[in-house]
C-alpha cells in the first residue's frame, strides 16, 4: 500500500515534468489558433528556443539570459510565421511545416559549428540552469502522512518554469475570457470581418496572438534544454510540439480542457516509461511504443467525432483579406 | 494557396517568381554558411561538383531524386484535389512495410518478374491504405486531413518500431532488421544493368525504381489533365460546389485522391526496401515525405516541375553529403535547413515578391490598361 | 485621401441658410482596375432624414457605402459629416465620425452572446467586467427607447435573422452612431420583421438619427424614405424628394430607359407535363422546412416563373430538382422516372433524364473559374462519350465543342483557352447557358439568369430562353427580378417561406398582387415590404 502510494506519487511527479512543455506549448497554440492562425510549428519554435537557450547558458552562465534568448528566438520565429501568414496571406500549414524543418536542420548546423559536439551543447552546471525549488515548509511537513509526501514530492521540488507552466493555464483562461484583448482575440478567430468592421485591426490582433505563442513556446524550449535537462541534444523536442497540438485539439481549443489533455498525455508517457518490461495482469506486456502513440490515436478518434466533437475556431486557416 | 494578386504574364508567374523565391532561399542559406564561418561560394562549388561532377555523385543524386519524385507527386496530386497530405512520411513507411512483407513471404517461391509487380502493388496498397484512413475520416467524419495525417505519421512510426523490434527482427541479432531478401526480391542496381551491356560505372544505390518514378510522372500528368477522373478531381479541388453540380461526389474524390497520393508515397518503400536495403529496417524514410512538400510547392504541383525540383533536391542532398564530408564544420543538416527555407520562400511566402515584380514589370513594359484585371490591384497587406 | 476636386455643386440642399447636411459626399471617385465603380458621386443627406439610395446590382451603391465606412479609400473626393470634412480611412474613423453600418451579411460572431457582440470594439476598459455592466445597462435603455428588444445573453447562433439585425443596429447605436447606413436590410427578413424594422427606423428618425437605406426595392423607398438618390453605372443620376416622385419614375431612372414590354411571345404551344412535382419538402438539419409541401406541373413549351423575395426557398427548390440536395419528402417525375426519398437521383442522373440546370450562382456552382473556358464548357458532361476516348478525354472534340458554343452564343472573347475567371459575368453566363441548352434538354431549370449581367447580354439570354421554350422545352425560371418573371413567364408561381402561396397566368398577373403574394400580404397581413406597385 505504501509502495503503491509512493509509486503513484513518483509517477505523477514524472507526469508533471513531462507535461510542462506540453502545457506551455498548448497554451501557446491556444492563443495562436483562437485568433485564427494555425500553428503546427510549436515543435520548431520550441526546438529553436531550446537550442539558443542552451547555447546562451553555456556561453554566459546565466539561466536568465538564456531564458530571454530562448524567448527571443521563439518570438522571432513566431513573427516570421505571422509575416508569412498574416501579412502575406501565406498558407499557414506550409509556413508551419517550413519552420519545423528549418529548425530541425538549423539547430544541428549551428550546434556543430559552434560547439563541435555532434549537435549537442556543452553540459551545464547547476548554476547555469533552473534548478528544483523547495517550497517553504516542505521539510517541516515531510513527516505528515500522505499530505507531507504529496506536498514534498509532488508539489514542491520542481524548477521555476514548471510553476510558470501551471500558472500559465489560469492566466490564459483569464486573459481569454476576462479581458478585452481576449474577447477580441476569440472574435477574430471566429469572424475576422466582424472585428474589422468594429474598427479593430485584424492583423495587429493576430500578431499579438502569435507573439504570445512565441513567448510561451520560448519558455517551453528553455525548460527542455536548461531546466529539465542540462544540455541541448539534437531533435530533443521529439514530437512534443505535435503532442501539445494534439492536446490542444483534444481539449477542444479551451484552456482547462487542453491542460487536462496535457496531463493525460504526460501521464501516459510517465506510465509508459515505468511500465517498460512490466507485464500487466490480464493483458501481458504492453509495448511502450503503443502507449506513447496513444495521444495521437486518441486525438484522431476525437477528431473523428467518436468521443464528443472538437469544433475548431471558424476562421482558422483562412488569411483575412479586406477586399474580398 | 492564395492566388497571385495581380495580372502578370505566365512566364513571370510560373517561371520568374519561383526562381526568385529559390534564389531568396539560397541567399539566406548562403548567409547561414557565412555565419558559421565558411565561404558560401566554395560550399556551392563543392556541392555542385559533389552532386554532378562524377559518376558516383550523379548516381546518388538520381537515387535521392527517385524518392523525391514519389513524395513530390504524392503531395501534388493531393493538392489538386484541395487536400494537404502531410502524411507522406508515414505512408512511405507503411508502403515500405508492404513491400518488405511481400518479399519476405514470397522471395523464395516466385521469380523476379512476378515479384517486381507484386512489390509495386504492395507498396501502393499499403501506402494507399495508410492514407485512406485520414481520407475517410475527412470525407465522412469531418476531421481535417492535415491534423490526422500528422498523427498518422507518428502512429506509423510506432507500428514500425513495434513490428521491427518484436515481430520481424531476424532472430539472433541486436539491430531491428529483417533477414535479407533473396536475389529474386531485389531490384537491379543501375550500375549492374549498365555492366550487363558493358558499361562500367561506380556502384551507387540508384536502381530500377527511377524508371518507375518517371513512369509515375507521365501517369500522374495524364491522369490529372487528360482523364475525366482527373478533371473531376481538379473540379473538387477548385470548387466543390461546382463539382457537386457536375455530378461529382466529393467524398469519393477525397478518398481516391488520398489513396493515389498514399500509393505514390508508398513507392519510396519500393525504392528503399526492394531497391536499396533489400531488407526491412527502421527509419528508411529519412524525411523524404516532408521533402515532398517542398518539391511539390517548388514544382507548382506539376509533374514536370516535380521532376525538376526533385533533381534540385537530389543535388542538395548528395552535394550536402559531400559538403559535410569535405568541410568538417558543415553537416548534412544544412540540407534540411535549406529545405526549410525553400518551403518558406516558395510556399508560405510564395507571393511576397509579386508586388515588387509587378511594379518592375509595369515600369519596363508599361501598363496596358485594356488588359487590366477587374480585381483591385492593391496588394499590400493590412499590417 | 481627402483632396477637394473641382466641380459644380450638384447637391440638392434645402432652401435658405440650412443647417449643414448630416453627411455630404462631394466628387467621390473609385476605380477598380478599369471599372469605374464610383464616378464623381455627390450626395447630401439632411440630419434626421431617412434617405434611400436605389440602383440596380452593380450600380455602385455598395462601393459608395464601403467608402463611407472606411473599407475602401476613395481615389478622390470629400466626405463631410455635420459640415466638417473627415478623413475616413478605416471603420474606426467612420465610427469616430458617428457613422454606423448594418451590413447585408451580418458582422456578428456566432458563438458570442448579444452583449459580447455589442461591446466588442467599444469596451470601456481592458477588463471585461466593467464593460459588461455598462453594455448591459445601455442595451436596456436602447431597447426601451427604440423598441430594439433582444435578450442580451442570447447566443447569436440561436437567434432568428430579424433579431440579428436588431443586434447590428444596437451595435451601431451603442457606438453613438448618428448616421446609420443599412445595406439591403429587408432582403432576408420576413414581412413581419420588415415592418418591425421600419418601425425602428422611424423611432430612430424621431430621435434625430440620420438613416441611409440602400435597397433595390422601390416599395420600401416609397414607403419610408424622405428623399432618395438613384445610382446607375457608378454615377448618381438623380436625387428626389420621395413625396415628389413615383416608383415608376425611380425604376426608369435606375435602368436608364423605359421598361420594355418584354420579349415577344409566340402563340402558345404547351404540351404534356415534362416535370411533375408532388408534396416536395426539404427540411434542414435543424428540422426547419426550407421547402414545404410543394406541388406543380411543368409542361413542355412553357416557362413557369417562380417569383419571390430572395431566401424563401427558391434556391433550395432548384437544388432539390437538380439532384444536388436530396429531398426529405415528396416525389418528382421527370421523363417517366420517379424520384423520391427512397429512390433519389443525383445531379448526373437528373442530367441523364435530360433535365438541365443553369445555377443561380454561376461562379460558385455553374463553373470552375480556375478552369479554362474549354473545360468549363463540359462541366457536368465530363463523362459524356462525345468527349471521352476509352481512357483519355478527347481534347480535340472538347475544343471543337467549346468553339461551337462560343460562336453560336456570341461568347467573347471566343478563346477556349481563356481562364474562365477572366471572362465577364455576361460571357460566363452565356457559356453556361450554351452548355446547358446545347443538349436540347426536355426540362431546363434556370436561376437568376441575368444577375450581374450587362444589358446587352440580358436581352440575348432572354431571347435564347424564349427560343428554347418555343422548341418545346419546359423551363422553370427562378428570379427575384419581378420584371424578368413578367417578361418571360407563361405562368407564375409565388413562393413564400418555402411554400407556394399563389399561382397566376401571366396575362392576369398584376404587379401589385404579385408583390403582395411575395410578402404573403394578400392573405391579410399588412406589409410595407412590397415590390413597386404599378
Amino acid at each position: 500500500m505504501e509502495d503503491a502510494f509512493i509509486f503513484a506519487v513518483l509517477t505523477l511527479n514524472a507526469t508533471v515534468r513531462v507535461a510542462t512543455p506540453l502545457i506551455l506549448c498548448s497554451m501557446a497554440g491556444l492563443f495562436s489558433e483562437r485568433s485564427g492562425v494555425i500553428d503546427i510549428s510549436l515543435e520548431g519554435k520550441m526546438l529553436g528556443a531550446a537550442f539558443i537557450a542552451a547555447s546562451v547558458a553555456a556561453a554566459t552562465g546565466s539561466p536568465w539570459l538564456a531564458l530571454a534568448a530562448g524567448i527571443a528566438t521563439a518570438v522571432f520565429l513566431a513573427l516570421l510565421h505571422g509575416f508569412a501568414c498574416i501579412t502575406h496571406h501565406g498558407n499557414q500549414v506550409v509556413s508551419g511545416v517550413a519552420l519545423n524543418i528549418l529548425m530541425s536542420g538549423l539547430t544541428v548546423v549551428l550546434g556543430i559549428a559552434w560547439f563541435h559536439r555532434g549537435g549537442q551543447t556543452p553540459s551545464l552546471e547547476s548554476s547555469e540552469r533552473f534548478m528544483p525549488i523547495s517550497l517553504p515548509l516542505a521539510d517541516v511537513l515531510a513527516d505528515v502522512p500522505v499530505l507531507g509526501t504529496l506536498y514534498g514530492r509532488l508539489i514542491s521540488g520542481h524548477n521555476l518554469l514548471v510553476y510558470v507552466a501551471f500558472l500559465a493555464v489560469p492566466l490564459a483562461w483569464w486573459v481569454l475570457y476576462r479581458t478585452r484583448f481576449g474577447l477580441r482575440l476569440r472574435a477574430v478567430g471566429e469572424n475576422p470581418k466582424a472585428v474589422d468592421t468594429a474598427g479593430i485591426s485584424v492583423a495587429w490582433l493576430r500578431y499579438r496572438a502569435v507573439l504570445i505563442c512565441g513567448l510561451l513556446t520560448g519558455i517551453a524550449g528553455t525548460y527542455l534544454s536548461i531546466a529539465n535537462n542540462a544540455a541541448f541534444v539534437r531533435d530533443m523536442t521529439a514530437g512534443q510540439g505535435y503532442i501539445a497540438l494534439a492536446a490542444l485539439i483534444f481539449g477542444k481549443w479551451r484552456p482547462w480542457t487542453a491542460f487536462g489533455a496535457c496531463l493525460l498525455f504526460g501521464l501516459l508517457n510517465a506510465v509508459a516509461i515505468r511500465l517498460q518490461g512490466v507485464p500487466i495482469p490480464g493483458i501481458g506486456e504492453v509495448p511502450v511504443v503503443f502507449i506513447q502513440a496513444l495521444p495521437y490515436v486518441l486525438t484522431v478518434v476525437l477528431l473523428a467525432g467518436f468521443i464528443g466533437k472538437a469544433v475548431a475556431p471558424k476562421a482558422i486557416g483562412e488569411p483575412y483579406m479586406k477586399e474580398s | 494557396m492564395s492566388a497571385p494578386p495581380a495580372e502578370l504574364p505566365r512566364w513571370i508567374d510560373i517561371g520568374l517568381i519561383p526562381v526568385i523565391n529559390i534564389c531568396l532561399a539560397l541567399l539566406v542559406s548562403g548567409l547561414i554558411i557565412l555565419a558559421i564561418g565558411e565561404n558560401p561560394w566554395d560550399a556551392l562549388v563543392i556541392m555542385v561538383r559533389g552532386a554532378l561532377g562524377y559518376g558516383e555523385g550523379v548516381g546518388y543524386t538520381l537515387y535521392y531524386t527517385t524518392n523525391f519524385i514519389f513524395t513530390g507527386l504524392a503531395v501534388a496530386i493531393a493538392f489538386h484535389a484541395g487536400l494537404f497530405n502531410i502524411g507522406g512520411e508515414g505512408q512511405a513507411y507503411i508502403g515500405g512495410l508492404g513491400v518488405g512483407l511481400v518479399m519476405l513471404a514470397f522471395d523464395s517461391y516466385l521469380p523476379f518478374v512476378l515479384l517486381l509487380p507484386l512489390g509495386i502493388l504492395a507498396g501502393a496498397l499499403f501506402g494507399a491504405a495508410w492514407a485512406a484512413i485520414p481520407a475517410w475520416l475527412q470525407a465522412y467524419r469531418g476531421s481535417h486531413v492535415v491534423i490526422t495525417t500528422i498523427m498518422f505519421n507518428f502512429i506509423a512510426a510506432a507500428v514500425m518500431v513495434y513490428l521491427m523490434v518484436n515481430v520481424l527482427i531476424k532472430p539472433g541479432q541486436m539491430s531491428p532488421e529483417s533477414r535479407e531478401f533473396t536475389e529474386a526480391g531485389q531490384l537491379p542496381f543501375i550500375h549492374e544493368m549498365l555492366a550487363g551491356i558493358g558499361i562500367t560505372v561506380t556502384p551507387t544505390p540508384l536502381n530500377l525504381s527511377i524508371v518507375w518514378a518517371l513512369i509515375c510522372c507521365v501517369g500522374v500528368w495524364a491522369f490529372i489533365w487528360r482523364t475525366r477522373w482527373g478533371y473531376e478531381l481538379r473540379a473538387v479541388g477548385h470548387n466543390e460546389a461546382a463539382a457537386v453540380y457536375a455530378g461529382v461526389r466529393p467524398r469519393h474524390i477525397v478518398v481516391a485522391a488520398m489513396c493515389i497520393s498514399g500509393a505514390l508515397a508508398g513507392f519510396v518503400g519500393f525504392n528503399e526496401i526492394m531497391g536499396v536495403h533489400h531488407r526491412l529496417l527502421l527509419n528508411f524514410t529519412a524525411g523524404y515525405g516532408f521533402t515532398g512538400i517542398a518539391v511539390s510547392l517548388m514544382g507548382r504541383n506539376h509533374p514536370v516541375g516535380v521532376v525538376l525540383a526533385s533533381l534540385l533536391f537530389g543535388v542538395l542532398y548528395q552535394g550536402g553529403a559531400e559538403l559535410a564530408f569535405e568541410v568538417p564544420t558543415i553537416t548534412r543538416e544544412l540540407v534540411v535547413t535549406i529545405q526549410g527555407l525553400v518551403i518558406l520562400f516558395s510556399g508560405a511566402l510564395a507571393y511576397m515578391s509579386t508586388p515588387w515584380v509587378t511594379r518592375l514589370y509595369r515600369l519596363f513594359v508599361g501598363w496596358r490598361a485594356d488588359t487590366a484585371a477587374t480585381a483591385p490591384t492593391t496588394t499590400t497587406g493590412e499590417a | 485621401m481627402v483632396t477637394k476636386i473641382g466641380g459644380e455643386d450638384a447637391v440638392v440642399t434645402p432652401e435658405g441658410e440650412p443647417p449643414p447636411a448630416a453627411i455630404e459626399l462631394r466628387g467621390i471617385n473609385k476605380t477598380f482596375g478599369t471599372v469605374r465603380a464610383n464616378n464623381d458621386v455627390s450626395m447630401a443627406v439632411r440630419a434626421g432624414a431617412i434617405h434611400g439610395i436605389v440602383g440596380e446590382n452593380g450600380a455602385g451603391k455598395s462601393t459608395l457605402m464601403s467608402i463611407l465606412y472606411g473599407f475602401y479609400s476613395a481615389d478622390s473626393g470629400v466626405i463631410r459629416v455635420g459640415g466638417k470634412p473627415v478623413a475616413i480611412r478605416s471603420p474606426n474613423d467612420a465610427i469616430a465620425a458617428g457613422i454606423g453600418m448594418v451590413h447585408q451579411h451580418f458582422m456578428l460572431v456566432d458563438n458570442f452572446t448579444v452583449l459580447e457582440n455589442v461591446m466588442m470594439g467599444a469596451e470601456s476598459g481592458p477588463l471585461l467586467r466593467e464593460s459588461i455592466q455598462k453594455a448591459r445597462g445601455a442595451l436596456i435603455n436602447l431597447a426601451e427607447e427604440y423598441g430594439l428588444h433582444v435578450d442580451p445573453d442570447a447566443v447569436i447562433a440561436d437567434l432568428p435573422v430579424g433579431a440579428l439585425q436588431r443586434v447590428e443596429i444596437l451595435k451601431a447605436l451603442y457606438r453613438d452612431a448618428r448616421i446609420l447606413i443599412l445595406d439591403e436590410p429587408t432582403g432576408v427578413l420576413t414581412p413581419q420583421e420588415a415592418v418591425q424594422l421600419f418601425r425602428i427606423l422611424s423611432a430612430l428618425k424621431e430621435r434625430g438619427v440620420t438613416v441611409i437605406l440602400i435597397t433595390h426595392k422601390l416599395g420600401e423607398v416609397m414607403a419610408i424614405t424622405d428623399s432618395v438618390s438613384v445610382m446607375r453605372r457608378g454615377q448618381m443620376v438623380a436625387e428626389r424628394a420621395t413625396a415628389e416622385t413615383s416608383a415608376e419614375e425611380l425604376a426608369e431612372l435606375m435602368v436608364g430607359r423605359k421598361l420594355k414590354a418584354g420579349v415577344s411571345r409566340q402563340t402558345k404551344n404547351v404540351g404534356d407535363p415534362a416535370l411533375i412535382v408532388e408534396g416536395l419538402s426539404l427540411r434542414d438539419r435543424y428540422g426547419v422546412a426550407r421547402i414545404d409541401d410543394i406541388g406543380f406541373e411543368l409542361r413542355a413549351g412553357e416557362i413557369l416563373g417562380i417569383a419571390g423575395v430572395s431566401g424563401n426557398g427558391q434556391s433550395e427548390l432548384l437544388e432539390v430538382l437538380s439532384g444536388i440536395t436530396p429531398m426529405t419528402a415528396g416525389r418528382i417525375v421527370v421523363e417517366g422516372r420517379e424520384v423520391n426519398v427512397a429512390k433519389p437521383a443525383r445531379p448526373d442522373e437528373m442530367r441523364a433524364l435530360r433535365l438541365a440546370h443553369v445555377p443561380e450562382d454561376r461562379q460558385r456552382r455553374g463553373m470552375v473559374t480556375a478552369f479554362t473556358a474549354r473545360e468549363s464548357s463540359i462541366l457536368g458532361y465530363q463523362r459524356d462519350s462525345a468527349f471521352n476516348g476509352p481512357l483519355f478525354m478527347d481534347y480535340a472534340a472538347i475544343d471543337g465543342h467549346c468553339r461551337d458554343l462560343m460562336e453560336r452564343f456570341d461568347v467573347r472573347p471566343p478563346l477556349p483557352d481563356i481562364v474562365s475567371s477572366k471572362m465577364s459575368g455576361g460571357n460566363q453566363q452565356k457559356l453556361i447557358l450554351a452548355r446547358e441548352i446545347d443538349r436540347d434538354p426536355k426540362v431546363l431549370l434556370v436561376g437568376q439568369p441575368t444577375r450581374g449581367v450587362d444589358i446587352g447580354a440580358i436581352e440575348f439570354i432572354h431571347q435564347q430562353l424564349c427560343d428554347l421554350r418555343d422548341r418545346g422545352c419546359a423551363i422553370l425560371l427562378v428570379s427575384v427580378e419581378l420584371d424578368e418573371i413578367l417578361a418571360l413567364s407563361d405562368r407564375i408561381l409565388v413562393m413564400f417561406e418555402g411554400r407556394i402561396v399563389g399561382e397566376t397566368p401571366v396575362e392576369e398577373a398584376d404587379r401589385s398582387l404579385l408583390g403582395l403574394m411575395m410578402t404573403n400580404a394578400h392573405q391579410g397581413a399588412t406589409s410595407a415590404n412590397t415590390e413597386p406597385v404599378a
